[in-house]
């Protein structure tokens, strides 16, 4: 058995793992990092990467479906298109294999040692990699846990067959004819959105009384419409109860009580996801846990010392960009810099259609925390760029605390919204007042104009509404 | 509708300008006939200057703190009638007058709260009613402040003790609350050491800045946190206005032409106040109790009959000593607003309880703030005692332009050396200042003797020699 010793070891290559190794090699630490599928994560491989590609394809489907019907607005008419989702998804799959090539070309440039197997801790300074080539021992000074999550399973409704997790979603071959999500999160509805625009015929069963339960009727409200045009059933307060005698369907019951079979070819089970720790040797550790996760502290320490634990393995907001900044964070610690976790924002976006994007406190969360708030909504009915775009529902709203002005949480809801998150997001860390964004020149025309507009709202002088 | 001016009226005794102390109204306000405009302070004495007819007031010619001539513009009102300016006719102030002494400043404005409703038709500039009492003291948050320059920045007579606007609130934060710094901001502080909980914001909604770092760590970290003891760093303006400038005035006056000579002589009263325990045993109303001051004042009486010099005015500018006959006795008199010096006139012709009389009314009228000016002026020699605060000796500053001035400390129980043993006497001390340039060492001493003499024999007080 081959032995490693370093300084720093990362167990999994999602974004957090692999920024974290990248930092930590930045800064000199000798660093190995083990990973036991691709490089990249879920979130590059089977999440947020992926879906984007297939998302993209489905809106350019779903622009030319609405041209060939001769629906558009401005005119436009064009044949009957048609899609290869095989190709489709071996251009996605292109994405991914040169993101992978990148994140790797990262690492090398870093001077990571990446390790390709299954780790297991044998005590708190040694990780065991099962490797191709036959067990590997690393001891390491620290190591950080960057594990991820996977898609959480239904036991009377196992993965397999025409059940599809979000993964075997974005590798289907052809369209379903019908199909049923089963979970109205933002990963179900993304996709159910995806392939309603291929064709699909879609039924979303969401076992709470409304969509995308963690935002409020407002922003969710767009959504919903959308949904609706598209053909989309969406069957709130449903629980799913199995799958149909002859599993060419969804057995359910209904918001009232009754049950109903909802004929489906293929069965979307996206209900949440959970920590990625079996078979890690968590039990030759004492770990502290937050149920299934690990808890950690404010610089993602374990109650071990020089364990730390990164990303989705250490609970909500389950985010590539939180694991990301964790990541940093703890190569620097490790680097013996003194850091410490202290965002004030994680953006948290919807690719849904319109796309949802929030950072900061929403109003009610803000109301909780006993804020007394001023709040300015701007709708993109008022907006140019969102008229000559052919997307007019939506708006930007920002929440600040009344007397002092500062914004405490910004939301916005629209086609194209996510790019928002970038000029949202670095308001709430820098501490933007309203007056700091109202007194910002956005360019025209764009949808960023709602931005300052909503903050003039909330001061009472709005330009345009 | 007419403009109607009101002037500043003759307030009495050849004076030529008033300082204006206190604003009553605002422009906007509706006055009544008799309403109260505001208060001007001539030498001692506060003036309150009514309104003569009912109307609006629509502008106001001085600001607190300006010193007006008699006769000028101080309100203009809009009243009913004929248009076209229309001046007060001049003259006294007869009856409306009330004469109000050391109650010149710390009034804020009384918000009129039936004018806001009343001025409507008017028209004007809403003034907001708030008088900005809320402080900038380091616990003032956001909120107040704000509300502060919402008040301020209205074109209005600013209250005299407005809090300053540009004063930036200091917030302290709670353990776990999070400051209010941008990312580069806290990554520098963390760098350095520096608990951002600790340091105070000086930017929008009390945001920490890149200078309120540098500063911190200029100044060091704070004393003791937690235990209660919190650094201040406020600063309150007090304008010196009114009674207080007069009293600031007076004494730089004094101090800076008159070279000063101070005696500090002691005196066994222990018969003196077996004396005057004796006589206020059976008080009656026309001899009610008596302080010690009656018979210093009595003893001042008698050694000033021989020591005519030391009774009199220096016209230093014309170059004038003049000796008076009648003894106006000046008592230096605490009240809440300050010092004031209410005089007991023609204590030569007054007999002890004369003395003690007199003194007990005008200490009350100057206390409550009833004394008239002509109570406040004329004195010729001062006493000042503080009483039980007396200390061992003081400094006594005098009462331009007279030329002395008497001032009794605490009265104490001491060993005395009576030749044969120690004996417990009452001792107190005199320290008295007298005009140098005027006066020579050696009177001044005799006249200390004399006060001496008479205050330890306490029956040669009565008796002609």
């Amino acid at each position: 058995m081959t032995e490693i010793t370093c300084k720093l070891l990362v167990i999994g290559a999602g974004p957090g793992g692999y920024v974290c190794a990248i930092r930590a090699g930045q800064l000199g630490i000798d660093t190995v990092i083990v990973e036991s599928t691709r490089l990249g994560g879920s979130c590059l491989n089977v999440g947020c990467i992926p879906s984007k590609a297939m998302i993209h394809v489905a809106e350019e489907f779903e622009k030319a479906t609405e041209a060939a019907t001769g629906k558009t607005p401005f005119g436009l008419t064009a044949a009957e298109p048609k899609l290869d989702l095989k190709q489709a998804v071996a251009w996605k799959d292109g994405i991914v294999q040169r993101l992978n090539n990148g994140v790797a070309g990262l690492l090398r440039k870093a001077k990571v040692k990446i390790v390709h197997g299954k780790a297991r801790f044998r005590d708190g300074k040694t990780v065991v990699v099962e490797t191709e080539t036959g067990p590997k021992t690393i001891q390491a000074e620290a190591i950080v846990i960057a594990t991820g999550s996977a898609p959480v399973e239904l036991p009377f409704l196992p993965f397999g067959g025409n059940v599809i997790s979000s993964t075997g979603a974005l590798a289907l071959s052809e369209v379903p004819k019908r199909l049923v999500v089963v979970g109205g999160g933002y990963i179900g509805l993304e996709l159910g959105t995806a392939f309603a625009k291929l064709g699909a015929k879609v039924t979303v069963v969401e076992a709470q009384d409304k969509i995308l339960p963690l935002y409020d009727a407002e922003l969710t409200g767009p959504i919903s419409k959308r949904l609706t045009a598209l053909g989309v059933e969406v069957l709130t307060g449903a629980k799913a109860l199995g799958p149909t005698a002859k599993s060419d369907g969804l057995r359910i019951e209904t918001a009232d009580g009754k049950e109903r079979s909802l004929p489906a070819d293929k069965i979307l089970v996206t209900v949440g996801r959970k920590p990625v720790t079996d078979g890690l040797g968590l039990q030759n550790l004492v770990l502290d846990m937050d149920g299934r996760f690990i808890r950690i502290g404010e610089r993602c320490e374990t109650a071990m010392r020089g364990i730390y634990a990164i990303g989705d393995v250490t609970g909500e907001p389950m985010l590539a960009h939180r694991a990301m900044a964790q990541g940093e964070m703890v190569a620097e610690i490790v680097a013996g810099l003194p850091r410490a976790w202290d965002k004030r924002g994680i953006a948290a976006i919807c690719f849904t259609d319109p796309e949802i994007v929030s950072v900061g406190l929403s109003p009610d969360e803000a109301k909780r925390a006993g804020h007394e708030l001023k709040i300015g909504q701007f709708p993109f009915a008022a907006n140019g760029r969102a008229m000559t775009r052919h997307g007019e529902a939506g708006f930007v709203r920002v929440v600040a605390q009344a007397g002092s002005e500062l914004v405490l949480g910004i939301q916005a809801v629209g086609q194209g919204v996510s790019e928002l998150s970038a000029a949202f997001g670095l308001a709430i860390e820098m501490g933007a007042t309203l007056q700091d964004i109202a007194g910002t020149i956005h360019a025209h025309p764009t949808l960023g104009e709602a931005f300052p507009e909503a903050a003039m709202k909330a001061l009472g002088h709005a330009l345009h509404i | 509708m007419a403009e109607r001016i009101i002037k500043l009226p003759d307030v009495g005794e050849g004076i030529a300008e008033a300082e204006l102390v206190e604003w009553h109204v605002k422009i906007g306000d509706i006055v009544r006939e008799d309403d109260l405009l505001a208060a001007v302070m001539t030498d001692k004495a506060t003036v309150e200057i009514p309104s003569p007819v009912e109307g609006e007031v629509i502008w106001v010619g001085a600001e607190v703190g300006d010193t007006v001539a008699i006769g000028s513009a101080l309100v203009k009102l809009k009243v009913a009638g004929e248009s076209g300016a229309a001046e007060e006719p001049s003259g006294g102030l007869a009856g409306n007058q009330s004469v109000i002494p050391g109650q010149a400043e710390g009034l804020s404005p009384e918000p009129r709260t039936d004018a806001s409703d009343r001025k409507g038709a008017g028209g004007g500039e809403p003034i907001s009613d708030k008088p900005s009492a809320l402080g900038s003291g380091p616990f003032a948050g956001a909120k107040s402040r704000n509300d502060v320059v919402g008040s301020t920045a209205k074109p209005t007579v600013p209250p005299p003790k407005a809090a300053r606007a540009d004063v930036a609130p200091i917030q302290r934060r709670a353990p776990g609350e999070k400051p209010l710094a941008s990312p580069a901001v806290r990554l520098k502080a963390r760098e350095a050491g520096v608990d951002l909980r600790q340091v105070q914001g000086t930017g929008p909604a009390g945001r920490i800045t890149h200078q309120d770092i540098d500063a911190f760590l200029l100044r060091g970290p704070e004393p003791a946190r937690g235990g209660g003891l919190v650094e201040q760093s406020a600063v309150t303006e007090v304008k010196v206005v009114g009674l207080r400038r007069r009293i600031a005035e007076k004494m730089a006056l004094s101090k800076s032409r008159i070279p000063h000579i101070t005696i500090v002589e002691e005196v066994n009263v222990s018969a003196l106040e077996d004396l005057r325990a004796t006589l206020n045993k059976k008080p009656t109303p026309e001899r009610p109790k008596l302080t010690l001051l009656p018979f210093l004042m009595r003893a001042m009486v008698k050694a000033l009959a021989e020591q005519p010099a030391l009774n009199a005015l220096y016209d230093d500018d014309a170059g004038i000593v003049r000796q008076h006959a009648a003894i106006n006795i000046g008592i230096a008199t605490q009240t809440p607003t300050g010092l004031i010096v209410p005089v007991v006139k023609h204590a030569e012709a007054r007999d002890l309880w004369g003395c003690g009389i007199e003194l007990a009314r005008l200490a009350e009228r100057g206390r409550d703030g009833t004394a008239t000016r002509d109570e406040l002026t004329g004195s010729t020699i001062t006493i000042t005692s503080l009483g039980a605060l007396g200390g061992i000796a003081t400094t006594p500053v005098i009462n331009y332009p007279e030329v002395a001035i008497v001032g009794v400390n605490k009265m104490v129980v001491r060993p005395v050396w009576d030749g044969t043993t120690f004996v417990p006497r009452k001792m107190m001390n005199l320290s008295s200042s007298f005009d140098h340039r005027v006066i020579d060492g050696w009177d001044a001493a005799v006249f200390v003797q004399r006060l001496k003499e008479l205050l330890e024999n306490p029956a040669t007080l009565f008796v002609d020699m």
